[in-house]
């Protein structure tokens, strides 16, 4: 089998343990099979997520990366395939399956058309309280939470309907950091949000990640977003995974990106159109910062010389 | 004369019990052109939906005077001239469909004008034509993906044939082959049939195209002009809690540590020209 790159050198970027926390093997997932509307979303797919990581999934609509997440935590079952979590099947069992969804943290697309309670505590606790938690402990999770997210007591008692829009999906996001996940997982969580919302979320996830050491994995259409951020990314094409590593890595594929209907960060787009007018600077790079040291490297060798 | 004419509006919502309110617009002035693309930037909560929904007659300014076509939205009797001749496209396209059938969601706006059968199929032909979605014609939209879904969208909006189309945030929920589709049919229009733009974004590779970019900040204009006027001004940007293209931010970092070289840049191809010129 043709391995994609980084597969088994993810001890990388900030990794402290190589163990996998979830692994997916073999996993294939056909919606209304036996239907004139079957249809294979994803096929065959193998992958390890390792403790403590930050996994990047990319991929455009209908490349199968909403299916792939949603087995994650036991929402829909493989039609092959499985799986683990902790080395355990999740699909075992009722009980399996029930612990994994306390375990697997899933937060949807905008989650802020989910909240429901009276009050921003109220809503956050309902997490816990599921859990069969006692009063104390969820007073404890939810005044967490809501730190991570920077919604401080004044909002406690505030009717989520009356918070602005970023402040509504942080409270949403808070709701599922209370269950304290081992794997938090968000599925686009920066869409339709102006940059400094953005920026707002980004910093409640790596907040979330420093506290509680969790695996995270976000699914994004946003390659810069995807790489400023984890240490790995997954960029999936046709329900398959079609590159996998870290950023420089699959930077360095820009045509296959690009095939697959994805956008390279401009930063990484304009280092390559460099390269190809004849300065020597490294393509692969794609925050704003680095680009300007290696450029500005390239002055002072000219300058030197 | 302008398609679009606010005269110093203000507006606030209707306060809740117990809460104070506060003005959403602030005396806002501004004319935009027939024919002229206009990107309205502004974090959340600045105010651009509550202008955009001025412009169709959604909302009455409480002080000042909103025109459209020379048309003051005050003017009850005419709102219907207003909305056939303007049309939204709005962040989530599955909130604007409204039929079973692609050609029949994309009939719904000039059924409901009246418009004889012929000239119905007519218009969604050229409609679906324009957004590439004529092989969709008779599929259900529920079926399709999110940016097929906005194009269906947009189709529905083109069958009125309107003078002028605003696009309030329309990308925000699109991959990013969706988003340059959508950018590809706001250039077409604008070219082939000289409709007016207004483009709300929070995408500032997507304002970077207009030929005009206003920023709203607490319901006031406190930008306005060409794309690399007002994005050469970075610090400024930046403190509205906005961003400017990462090519401009490469350029800009680049120039405070001493290389000459000119910030009105914008589109990834101009930085990596600019920069090559100013190392090289």
């Amino acid at each position: 089998m043709k391995s994609a790159p980084g597969q088994e050198k993810s001890g990388q970027k900030g990794m402290k343990k190589l163990d996998p926390i979830l692994e997916i093997v073999d996993l294939t997932h056909t919606y209304s099979q036996g239907t004139p509307f079957e249809h294979v979303a994803v096929y065959n797919i193998n992958l390890k997520v390792y403790k403590g990581e930050y996994l990047a999934i990319i991929g455009r609509t209908g490349s199968g990366k909403s299916t792939l997440i949603q087995h994650l935590n036991g929402l829909i079952s493989p039609t092959q395939g499985k799986i683990l979590l902790n080395g355990q099947d999740i699909n075992e069992s009722k009980e399996t399956l029930r612990q994994t969804r306390f375990k697997v943290g899933l937060v949807f697309q905008y989650p802020e058309y989910q909240l429901f309670e009276e009050t921003v505590y109220d809503d956050v606790a309902f997490g816990p309280k599921n859990m069969g938690l006692d009063k104390e402990e969820i007073d404890r999770r939810v005044r967490e939470s809501l730190e991570i997210v920077g919604l401080g007591q004044e909002y406690y008692k505030a009717s989520p309907f009356d918070l602005s829009g970023g402040q509504k999906r942080r409270a949403a996001i808070a709701g599922v950091m209370a269950m304290e996940p081992e794997v938090l997982i968000l599925d686009e969580p920066t869409a339709g949000l102006d940059p400094e919302g953005c920026r707002e979320i980004v910093e409640n996830i790596r907040n979330y990640r420093e506290r509680t050491g969790a695996t995270i994995i976000t699914v994004t259409h946003d390659m810069a977003e995807a790489a400023s951020n984890a240490d790995r990314l997954c960029v999936m094409g046709n329900g398959k995974i079609a590159l996998l590593g870290t950023p420089e890595e699959v930077f360095a594929r820009a045509d296959e990106i690009e095939e697959l209907g994805l956008d390279l960060p401009e930063v990484t787009k304009i280092m390559i159109l460099l390269k190809r007018k004849g300065l020597d600077v490294p393509t692969e790079v794609y925050k704003i910062d680095d680009a300007v040291s290696a450029l500005l490297k390239l002055k002072g060798g000219r300058n030197g010389a | 004369m302008g398609t679009i004419k606010a005269e110093n509006i203000s507006f606030t919502y209707p306060a809740e019990e117990g809460k104070k309110r506060s003005l959403v617009l602030d005396g806002v002035s501004f004319e935009i052109e027939k024919g002229s693309f206009t990107a309205i930037l502004g974090h959340n909560g600045s105010g651009k939906s509550t202008l955009a929904k001025h412009f169709n007659c959604l909302l009455i300014p409480d002080t000042g005077k909103m025109e459209v076509f020379g048309i003051d939205t005050k003017d009850e009797d005419r709102v219907i001239d207003i909305r056939k001749r303007i049309g939204l496209v709005f962040q989530n396209p599955d909130n604007q469909i409204v039929a079973n059938v692609v050609e029949e969601d994309v009939a719904f706006g000039p059924e409901n004008l009246g418009y004889p059968s012929e000239e119905i199929r007519k218009r969604v032909d050229q409609a679906l034509k324009t957004v590439g979605m004529e092989k969709f014609a008779i599929h259900a939209p529920h079926l399709l993906s999110g940016g097929q879904k906005q194009r269906i969208a947009i189709a529905g909006v083109l069958a009125m044939e309107p003078e002028c189309i605003v696009f309030d945030e329309a990308t925000a929920m699109l991959d990013p082959e969706g988003r340059r589709d959508t950018m590809k049919i706001i250039r077409y229009l604008k070219k082939e049939f000289g409709t007016t733009i207004v483009l709300i974004t929070h995408h500032m590779d997507e304002a970077a195209q207009a030929d005009r970019v206003i920023v709203l900040d607490s319901g006031k204009i406190v930008m306005d002009g060409a794309p690399r006027e007002v994005f050469a001004q970075v610090e400024k940007i930046r403190s509205l809690g906005l961003d400017v293209p990462a090519g401009t931010s490469i350029i800009y970092e680049l120039e405070r540590a001493g290389v000459d070289i000119p910030i009105e840049n914008l589109t990834v191809e101009e930085c990596a020209d600019a920069i090559y010129n100013a190392l090289a």
